[in-house]
């Protein structure tokens, strides 16, 4: 009995900061129309300022809480919404996700820079102060966070249904002109919504960090706790608070019972794992019970200007002047550079994939580096840890496959949701595969060989970087004949609109299994050849955060273009290559710059080969732009 | 500018009004004088550019050339919720409606124009005992005459000076259209400036006081009601 008690006031604990992080998730998105995928990463950046203004400057508690919460916060929240997401009210999901995405890397990347890796912990609220409950301890902390947690439901419920300025920023997600002729300022509701939403995500912060009195505050560890968060916020629609709260304490009830009542002999390790994995089954379930009609996402899911696509004829001389130039470089180059330029081109593969998937038929993908490592991992099992035709051929079915059954819930799901089921999907992989010592050896690294191509030798670097152009430029090739292709314009009609495609008669159900089992088919050849290059591949370079960063560079670059997946790949490689090349403030120059390309991001929303000037300026074959007379109707429209 | 502003039902004044969609110009330099008081009817056929003329006088389009003078203020680059604070409501085309709010939150959210929410679900309520029958249910799930009645209600509750209508008979029932009409002439009555755009010639001149016809981005005749209406099918015919 004792047991149950102190698991159930664990759960109910880590449920209630679940909780106000649902919480705040869902009031940002139902005031703005914007999943704040960076919600966790503000979460994280209090935490750090409160251990900076506690533990490193000794400030008083009180000041801190008031700094952290009621200055810091909002500050922040009011430059994001000026400098970024209100560019993006009404645009598609996956230019708001990618915004989003591109805010929790920029905050990730300057608390790295802020806050080098040590040992940090937060000490608890009142500590050293309790209540006992029979056996069980309470500690006047975890009272707080459950007091918290109930008062900000019950009081945001209040505040959003009763009163005028919280039905407001409710309407001005449902039509912001309306609200503007009602005498409301859109505006100044969204950046309303956007102070509470990272007031909320701040508070949690403050509360969760002294949870982690074994982990100490980590950068990453407390970013993706959001992901416990987004679980709660499906079980309440992204829309219903009591819901959330309720799913938020469902979800960390079952995490404390996982781990409380697990078979004494299972090792400690995946006693951890199956601690982060529980929150990511959590979501892909709630995902897929809740009915789809209830699923409605905030935002369009396509946009009116399709970029031009290249003739064969101007992809082809587009890709031999691609080989070329990597040949002519591969020449110049030595060392980590080339190493890296190659791993950049396998990446660009990857990224096509995503342009299959994301850019052609608009289903939203995090989790193409999960088919990255598939196909490494594939290849490695059937080259007994080298490299083979057959394995790339066994690979790319097994991807096709695992593509196809992951497939299944985008049947349903769309948008955000389906963004959020991948993301699942690749933690999930990330946890309960890559970073499994029972599927991969100790150490993490798969290893992978380099395919031999007769009468070429393709162990030397540069015929390899040269052989990765070749593979990369015939993808391409190829990519562009599907989108020229019958079953290509039918994937763009998908995207355009799903009634429409179901009422000629075809099938999305079977387009989108076909699409996807195409793109992780082609992302697991992208991971084969990655993994060439250093004879290996490592968890770590298939976790989330990476994933995340190839999906928003590609993006950045024109997720709808070949030359996007292939500048978003060679991106991933050369600016970290770049700043590490550079004095210290190289890292903040890389931030500086992640930080305009997002800014572009928000205000083109076909990425940089999307500018109207350079699509009208620059004729490289495959840079295509919007072709004018679609433009010219768009206007129309 | 404040609320008290516009005291008086105002007459409005556009000058040399364009309005354009990126590079294509849809309303070509429109001059219109709309008498304080009056109910105009802006007739037309489909793509006459009528609508993008009600968005340019209700703010929610800024004018490529040409000013809009509303009760006298000549208004420098007006937003439409400064216009609604100012008394000027618009309704427009589909249902002016929240979706996502229930009926009572649509209602509401209407007082943010200086009437007390109370004052607006009373007048409303009074007027459409059905809405009140559905006030904790979501707007959107209500049937399209339903959804019109709310959005009008919001006009009658309001205490507008003037009123922009946006194609209020669009997908309603004849019988729904004439009860909606109807109203209104009460609003109208009150000696509130009425602009309303209409595709269905018939049913907007039987409450109009003014009328115009616009063909092609500009106004092709202005006048009195009857005299529109029968030049309007002679300009409906030779438009194609």
């Amino acid at each position: 009995m004792t047991t149950f008690l102190t698991f159930t006031i664990i759960g109910i604990v880590s449920g209630s900061i679940y909780a106000i992080t649902a919480t705040g998730l869902v009031v940002t998105y139902t005031t703005t129309g914007v999943f704040n995928f960076a919600h966790g990463a503000v979460a994280m950046f209090a935490a750090f300022s409160y251990w900076q203004m506690t533990q490193s400057w000794m400030w008083p508690t009180w000041l801190a809480l008031f700094l952290v919460l009621f200055v810091e916060a909002p500050l922040l929240a009011l430059f994001v919404e000026e400098s970024y997401m209100k560019r993006i009210y009404g645009a598609t999901v996956v230019r708001s996700l990618m915004v989003s995405l591109g805010l929790l890397l920029i905050l990730v990347g300057v608390a790295q820079t802020i806050w080098q890796p040590e040992s940090r912990t937060l000490p608890e609220f009142f500590a050293n102060s309790n209540v006992t409950i029979g056996d069980v301890t309470i500690t006047y902390h975890q009272i707080i966070c459950v007091i918290v947690a109930i008062v900000m439901a019950a009081g945001l419920r209040i505040y959003l249904r009763q009163f005028r300025s919280g039905i407001a920023m409710r309407a001005v997600v449902d039509d912001p002109d309306l609200l503007a002729m009602s005498g409301v300022s859109p505006r100044r509701v969204a950046r309303s919504g956007w102070v509470l939403g990272f007031f909320l995500a701040a508070l949690a912060g403050v509360l969760i960090g002294p949870e982690l009195q074994l982990q100490g505050l980590d950068i990453n560890l407390l970013t993706l706790l959001v992901v416990n968060g987004y679980a709660a916020a499906i079980v309440g629609r992204l829309k219903n608070l009591p819901f959330t709260f309720a799913g938020g304490m469902l979800l960390g009830l079952i995490e404390a019972y996982c781990i409380g009542y697990l078979p004494g002999h299972i090792p400690a390790a995946l006693v951890s794992q199956i601690g982060l994995l529980t929150p990511v089954i959590f979501l892909f379930i709630a995902l897929m019970l809740i009915p789809s009609a209830r699923l409605r996402a905030v935002g369009r899911l396509a946009v009116a200007r399709p970029p031009r696509v290249p003739t064969l004829n101007q992809s082809i001389r587009g890709g031999v002047a691609f080989v070329l130039a990597a040949w002519v470089v591969a020449m110049l180059l030595g060392g980590t550079l080339l190493a890296n330029l190659t791993q950049g081109l396998a990446l660009g593969i990857v990224g096509l994939s995503l342009v299959l998937l994301t850019g052609y038929a608009g289903q939203v993908s995090l989790c193409q580096l999960t088919f990255m490592g598939i196909g490494a991992f594939t290849m490695s099992k059937v080259a007994d840890g080298g490299a083979s035709w057959w394995g790339l051929i066994i690979g790319v079915v097994v991807c096709g496959i695992v593509g196809a059954v992951i497939s299944l819930p985008a049947l349903r799901l769309q948008g955000l949701y389906l963004a959020l089921a991948t993301l699942a999907f690749a933690q999930a992989a990330f946890y309960g595969f890559f970073s499994n010592t029972t599927f991969i050896a100790e150490g993490g690294a798969i290893p992978v060989g380099r395919l031999s191509v007769p009468g070429i030798s393709l162990t030397g670097d540069k015929a390899y970087m040269v052989f990765c152009a070749v593979v990369l430029a015939l993808a391409g090739i190829g990519v562009l004949a599907v989108r020229r292709s019958t079953w290509g314009r039918r994937l763009v009609a998908l995207n355009d609109s799903p009634a429409a495609f179901a009422t000629l008669g075809m099938s999305p159900t079977v387009s989108k299994m076909i699409v996807f089992a195409a793109s992780a088919s082609l992302a697991g050849i992208g991971g084969m050849l990655y993994a060439g290059q250093p004879l290996a591949l490592s968890a770590l370079n298939v976790q989330l955060f990476v994933g995340l960063e190839l999906v928003l560079f590609v993006t950045i670059f024109g997720i709808r273009t070949v030359s996007g997946a292939v500048l978003g790949g060679l991106a991933m490689v050369l600016l970290p290559y770049a700043s590490s090349q550079l004095p210290w403030w190289g890292i903040g120059l890389a931030g500086i710059l992640a930080g305009v390309g997002i800014a572009l991001m928000a205000n083109v929303p076909d990425g940089i080969l999307g500018i109207p000037w350079l699509t009208e300026h620059v004729r490289i074959p495959g840079i295509a732009g919007p072709s004018r007379r679609t433009e010219e109707l768009a206007d129309v429209q | 500018m404040k609320a008290a502003a516009l005291i008086q039902a105002p007459a409005i004044e556009l000058t040399g009004v364009k309005a354009a969609y990126g590079r294509i110009e849809v309303v070509h330099g429109v001059d219109l004088s709309i008498p304080a008081g009056s109910v105009f009817a802006l007739l037309g056929p489909n793509g006459a550019g009528k609508s993008t003329l009600l968005k340019v006088i209700s703010a929610r389009m800024r004018p490529t050339a040409g000013t809009v003078d509303i009760g006298g203020l000549a208004l420098r680059r007006p937003t439409p919720a400064a216009l609604a604070r100012l008394g000027v409501c618009a309704i427009p085309e589909g249902r002016g409606i929240f979706p996502n709010l229930t009926v009572r939150e649509n209602l509401m959210i209407w007082s943010f124009q200086g009437v007390a929410s109370s004052v607006v679900e009373e007048v409303a309520y009074d007027r459409f005992p059905k809405l009140k029958e559905r006030r904790r249910q979501m707007a959107g799930t209500l049937s399209g005459g339903e959804q019109q009645m709310l959005a009008i209600a919001r006009a009658l509750a309001g205490d507008p000076k003037v009123l922009l209508l946006d194609e209020l008979s669009m997908g309603l029932a004849p019988l729904v259209v004439a009860e909606l009409y109807d109203l209104v002439g009460q609003i109208a009555a009150r000696g509130v400036t009425v602009v309303l755009v209409e595709q269905f010639v018939t049913t907007a001149l039987m409450v109009a006081t003014d009328a115009a016809i616009m063909l092609h981005g500009a106004i092709h005749a202005t006048g009195s009601p009857a005299e529109m209406g029968q030049l309007a099918a002679a300009a409906y015919l030779s438009e194609g």
